[in-house]
Formats: C-alpha cells, sequence, structure tokens
C-alpha cells in the first residue's frame, strides 16, 4: 500500500457536470453532461499513472480539472497532502508552477507569432523567476535538455516539424523545473517514428527530474508503454485501476477486455491465431447515460442487476498489486 | 492466402504524381509499381506525405489538374490502361468497378441530403434500375453494413449518424454496384477502437462475400498485420519495400520499414523494451535529396545511398526492395538491429 507522504496527487470523488442549455432568448437548462462522474485516483511521486479512454469518456477533462483549469461540480484534489480546490487564485499560484501540461496538437498549443525563445521563456516571466540573463540560459539549457539546438531560439514554431514543435511543448512544461506534468495525448498527431522518439524523451526526463506524469490517451498501447499504473475510463467512470502489466495479462472488466481485443497487435501470426471480442455498438450519451453500470448495454456479460444498480470499485488484487474494477462480475471472461 | 486466385486485377506501373506548386514541385508520387490479384487485401503503409493516399486518388482520376500532373506511368485495369481515359469517361469505373471510401466520414458525406439519397444517387448513377429498385437495394445494403431500423435510417442525415454508423453508410455506398476493386484510405482513423474493430471487421466480412479485392491504407502496422496480404511500404513518395505480410514484420530488408517495427509500442511485450525510433524527420518532397531519400535518417547509410537512388530489387520470390544493402540484411552479414 502507497503511504501517505509518497502521494502526490490524489483525487476524490470528482465530478464535472456541464450544464446544457437550449433556447437563444431565454436560455432554459436541459439537463447536463456527465463529463467526469465520480472519480477517484492518486498518483505516487515519480510514476506514470495512465488514463485511457475513447473520445468523450472524460479524460481529458479529468487533466484539467486536476490542473483547475476547470472547476470541479464537486470532488476533491489534494496535491502533496492539501486541498487545492480551497486555495485562492493567490495561493494557487505556487502550485501552479509545479503543475503543468504538454498538449495534444503540436500545431495549435504554440502561439505562431511567438519565437520559441519567447515561448520557453513565458512562464519563467509569470512566475518571475531569475533575471533576464539567468532565464536566457535556463531556456537554452532546457532546449538542448528536450534535443532541440539552442540556437534556433529566436525561429518560429512553423520552421519546425510536428516533432520539434511537440519538443517545444515539452521545454514549455520542463522550464519551471514541475513536479508534475499531465500529458494530453502528447503524441496522437504525430507520426510512428517520430512518436517513438517523443515517447523515449519523456521517460528519460521523467528518470532524470524524477518527474511524475499524469498521462492520458486514446492509444492503449502508448500508455501501457509509458504507464505504470492505468485507469480505464468509460462514460465518465473509472471502470478499471491496475498495475500496467495486470492490466494487460488480467483484465477484470469487459469493457477492458473488449479494447485490449479491438487493438490489432504488430505481429501477423499472433493476429491469425488471436480470437477477437467485437464489441457491439456505440458508446452512448453522456447527457443520458444508462442507467446502472453505463456500459450494460454494450457488455456480453450483463445481467439483470447490471441495468439496475451501479457497480463500485472493488479491490480484486492477488500478487499484492492494487486491482481494482468495477463490474458485478468482474473477471468472467467474455 | 491459399486460396486467392494468381489473376491480377490492377497493375500499376513506374506512377508519378507531380503537383506544380508556387514553392516548387511537389513529388507525391515517384515511380510507384504495385499489383493487385484477385480477393486479395493490400496494405499500403507509409507516414504522412508518403504519397499513399495520392496513389489512390491517381488510380480513380481524382487528382485535381492543375496543380497536380500525372507525369507518367500505367493503371491498367481490365486489359485498359485508366490514364488513357479522358476524365468524363473514367466515372464508368468509378464508383461502379472501383470505389473508394474515405477516411474522415464526417466530412465525406454530404450534410444537406439523407443517408438513403446518397446511396440511392450511387446506384442510380451506374445501374439501369427503377427508383424504386434502387430504394430495396439500399436497404438490403443497410442491412449488410450492420445498420438496424433501416427504414428511419434511410431519411436520416449524416449529422444524426455517430462516427461509426456514418462509416457504415460511407460502406454501403462504396459497395453499392459490388466493385472489384474497394480502396480504403485510413478507413478508421477518425474512429475509436472499438467502434475501429467493427468496421474492420465488417469490411474484411464483405470484402470475403464479394470476392473483390481491397487496398487498404493506413498508418497503423497493427492493422496491416490483421488484415492484409501482400504490404507495400511507402517513402517520400517512392514504394521502399513489398512484399507478403510475414516478410514484413518478420524478415523485413529495408531500414525503413524496419524503423517503423522498431517505433512502435507493442500491447504483448512482456518487459519494457526501449522504442527504437528513426532519427530526424521525413524529408521535404519539393526539395528531395539526392540518391535514397531515406538515407539521410538510415543508420546503415554508405556513400553510394547518397548518390543513387537504389533500384526495387526482386530479393527473393514476390520480396521486393529498394535498397543497396537488402542483400547484406538477406545472406546475415548485416545485423538488423
Amino acid at each position: 500500500m502507497p503511504t501517505e507522504e509518497n502521494i502526490l496527487i490524489k483525487v476524490k470523488n470528482l465530478k464535472k457536470y456541464f450544464n446544457l442549455r437550449t433556447g437563444f432568448i431565454f436560455n432554459k437548462a436541459a439537463g447536463s453532461v456527465k463529463a467526469v462522474d465520480d472519480i477517484s485516483f492518486f498518483i505516487k511521486k515519480g510514476e506514470t499513472f495512465g488514463l485511457v479512454g475513447e473520445s468523450g469518456c472524460g479524460k481529458s477533462t479529468a487533466a484539467r480539472l486536476v490542473l483547475r483549469l476547470l472547476q470541479p461540480s464537486a470532488g476533491e484534489i489534494y496535491y502533496k497532502g492539501i486541498n487545492i480546490l480551497k486555495l485562492k487564485r493567490s495561493q494557487m499560484f505556487k502550485y501552479r508552477r509545479e503543475i503543468q501540461i504538454i498538449f495534444q496538437d503540436p500545431y495549435a498549443s504554440l502561439s505562431p507569432r511567438m519565437t520559441i525563445g519567447d515561448i520557453v521563456s513565458e512562464p519563467l516571466e509569470i512566475h518571475r523567476v531569475g533575471d533576464r540573463s539567468s532565464r536566457l540560459k535556463r531556456i537554452k539549457e532546457t532546449l538542448k535538455i528536450v534535443g532541440l539546438n539552442p540556437e534556433h531560439i529566436n525561429r518560429y514554431p512553423h520552421e519546425f516539424s510536428g516533432g520539434q514543435r511537440q519538443r517545444v511543448g515539452i521545454a514549455r512544461a520542463l522550464v519551471l523545473q514541475p513536479e508534475l506534468i499531465i500529458c494530453d495525448e502528447p503524441v496522437s498527431a504525430l507520426d510512428v517514428s517520430v512518436q517513438a522518439q517523443i515517447l523515449n524523451l519523456m521517460v528519460d526526463l521523467q528518470k532524470e527530474f524524477n518527474l511524475t506524469y499524469l498521462f492520458i490517451a486514446h492509444d492503449l498501447s502508448v500508455v501501457k508503454y509509458v504507464s505504470n499504473r492505468i485507469g480505464v475510463m468509460y462514460l465518465g467512470k473509472i471502470v478499471e485501476i491496475a498495475a500496467s502489466e495486470d492490466l494487460y495479462k488480467k483484465p477484470l472488466h469487459p469493457y477492458t477486455m473488449g479494447l485490449l481485443s479491438a487493438i490489432p497487435i504488430p505481429d501477423p501470426n499472433l493476429e491469425r491465431q488471436r480470437k477477437r471480442i467485437i464489441l457491439p455498438g456505440d458508446v452512448p450519451s453522456p447527457i443520458n447515460p444508462p442507467t446502472g453500470c453505463r456500459f450494460h448495454p454494450r457488455c456480453p456479460n450483463a445481467q439483470e442487476i447490471c441495468s439496475k444498480q451501479e457497480p463500485e470499485l472493488k479491490n480484486y488484487t492477488e500478487n499484492g498489486n492494487d486491482h481494482f474494477a468495477a463490474c458485478f462480475f468482474a473477471g468472467k471472461p467474455i | 492466402m491459399n486460396n486467392i486466385l494468381e489473376e491480377k486485377i490492377l497493375e500499376v506501373k513506374n506512377l508519378k504524381t507531380y503537383f506544380y506548386t508556387d514553392g516548387g514541385v511537389v513529388k507525391a508520387v515517384d515511380g510507384v509499381n504495385f499489383d493487385l490479384k484477385m480477393g486479395e487485401t493490400l496494405g499500403i503503409v507509409g507516414e504522412t506525405g508518403s504519397g499513399k493516399s495520392i496513389t489512390a486518388l491517381t488510380i480513380l482520376g481524382l487528382i485535381p489538374i492543375p496543380p497536380g500532373r500525372i507525369e507518367s506511368g500505367e493503371i491498367i485495369f481490365e486489359g485498359q490502361d485508366l490514364l488513357k481515359y479522358k476524365i468524363s469517361n473514367l466515372k464508368h469505373f468509378r464508383g461502379n468497378k472501383i470505389s473508394m471510401i474515405f477516411q474522415d466520414p464526417m466530412t465525406s458525406l454530404n450534410p444537406v441530403f439523407t443517408i438513403g439519397y446518397q446511396i440511392i444517387e450511387s446506384i442510380l448513377a451506374h445501374q439501369n434500375v427503377t427508383k424504386k429498385q434502387a430504394y430495396a437495394q439500399a436497404l438490403e445494403l443497410l442491412d449488410m453494413v450492420g445498420i438496424s431500423d433501416r427504414k428511419k435510417r434511410m431519411k436520416s442525415y449524416p449529422h444524426e449518424f455517430s462516427g461509426g454508423m456514418r462509416q457504415r453508410a460511407m460502406i454501403a455506398m462504396a459497395i453499392a454496384n459490388s466493385p472489384s476493386i474497394l480502396i480504403a484510405d485510413e478507413p478508421t482513423t477518425a474512429l475509436d477502437v472499438t467502434i475501429q474493430a467493427q468496421i474492420l471487421e465488417l469490411l474484411d466480412t464483405l470484402k470475403k462475400k464479394t470476392n473483390s479485392s481491397v487496398i487498404l491504407i493506413t498508418h497503423d502496422l497493427g492493422v496491416i498485420a490483421k488484415y492484409a496480404e501482400r504490404v507495400m511500404v511507402m517513402y517520400a513518395g517512392k514504394p521502399v519495400e513489398f512484399a507478403s505480410v510475414d516478410d514484413i514484420f518478420y524478415k523485413p530488408l529495408h531500414p525503413y520499414t524496419l524503423g517503423l517495427i522498431g517505433s512502435i509500442s507493442k500491447l504483448n511485450e512482456e518487459k519494457k523494451e526501449r522504442l527504437k525510433p528513426i532519427k530526424g524527420a521525413p524529408p521535404s518532397l519539393i526539395d528531395l535529396p539526392k540518391g535514397c531519400t531515406f538515407a539521410s535518417r538510415c543508420k546503415f547509410a554508405v556513400k553510394k545511398c547518397k548518390e543513387n537512388f537504389p533500384p526495387a530489387i526482386e530479393e527473393e520470390t514476390g520480396h521486393f526492395t529498394a535498397c543497396f544493402r537488402a542483400k547484406e540484411f538477406m545472406d546475415g552479414s548485416l545485423s538488423r538491429d
């Protein structure tokens, strides 16, 4: 069990509902999108926690909540034991420095009018770190660390390739020497050969600076490669949390099983032998999620209870590693 | 693979499609050669800008001219060279004998017409049937692609469909005239993984049912491993390796193919092995380097690689590769690591 000291961030019963309104003039309330609906997890210092799920499952909303870019509807977020949701703006400022984010699209997340020197220097200026010359030194060092030529400091983003731009994004997150970096689909906009470069860089940086990552992606093979533990999300809920090896070898939730089975493995012989589970149907709308277990309309194992009662996350540990799943029939093969 | 008739249904020879832009000539497709056999699935893999989509669009005569121009080549289908046809006569093939499924079902359906109208339109364009017959056919097609509540769905507009359903509707349109070749250009890239699995399984079943051939364009090596029988790997507009799917994965002879396989994280890997990325980024197609286009990123490159582009050589039966050092990989004198 993790001790309280080595837990860097702990999220408890976090919820985010986006209210929907209808009508142009009268603006009536019309239900809400339950983007994140009661999720809890923790991240230990120095580890990578992966969040996977399909589009609309709430993984990016979860990331923005942890950063407090969005105000949660309910719940608590403890960073180093302090509930950051209770902090005032000025008190929060201190923590902003320690929690950084890398965005998905390196084409959209860098201002085209700023040189990469300006982009990487901005966080330092906001947090009033050092003077001009010490900032410049630090920017050049950071660019070097992420594998960019420090002489390119006066170039603009359009002069760089996608992979290089993502390195700029990483440099911007790294320059304040944060504790926790939230990576929101950091490689999904990149080509495979470049993806591997960026993933290796992120793994190296983590070792070198003892960083903690919250790594969000839809590609389970990428998440498995970088993460120590993985949480699987479906329609705003975490349905399974396990060490990444356990999750692959012994998935307990039928959605995880379906997800794993849906990903083709680049090995033709293996693919010929593999039996595939094809989950039927589409992901339902988060405005009006199914009753009971949200996965039950697509679940081959669903029984009557599944549509009536919502399963809770329970620990099914076997080898000492925690393995949580929210399913009445956890572990039953499909 | 034994059930494939060895009959070639499509043959592409030395195809070159260039684009004349203000910045210079973009050699998007630069000397592509391949053939497609009856009933097979041919995979084309490559990264962004490698020319895989332009190859497909050229086959269908969908390249905007200008700025595009087909510099040379032959596309032989049913014994005739499609490039010799006037564009206006190509519609006899397009959507009829050769049809295409596009990447993004959100943008490739017309938002102002119902799904039913769009399917019926593609039937009426090529078959001599009445509207009523076409409607019946369209219902049948929706059933084939797994759309339930068909009569209601015929009247729906694309925005009422989910991504997966739209792609199903696209497939219904593509198979409406029982084409002998189906070109699927990244058919599932815009979709979620569980939906991707549904769509790819559907394509595979339909292919077997109708005995058509499929050209599957993707950047996902997992999809290739699962569905393709032969694979063409493209890099910067040129095919660099062409072989059976097993040879590509287990006996790659081109350093780029090797690099691609080393770059992907595999779900089934027991211990975490460090990824082996290819260094650098693909070259600009306007200003291609002399010699082998991959040489600057290749760790096996020698002097002659920077001088001439290596010709594609059949190193063993059915295994083509364009690399000067392929022979050394073959006989084991050069390690693939």
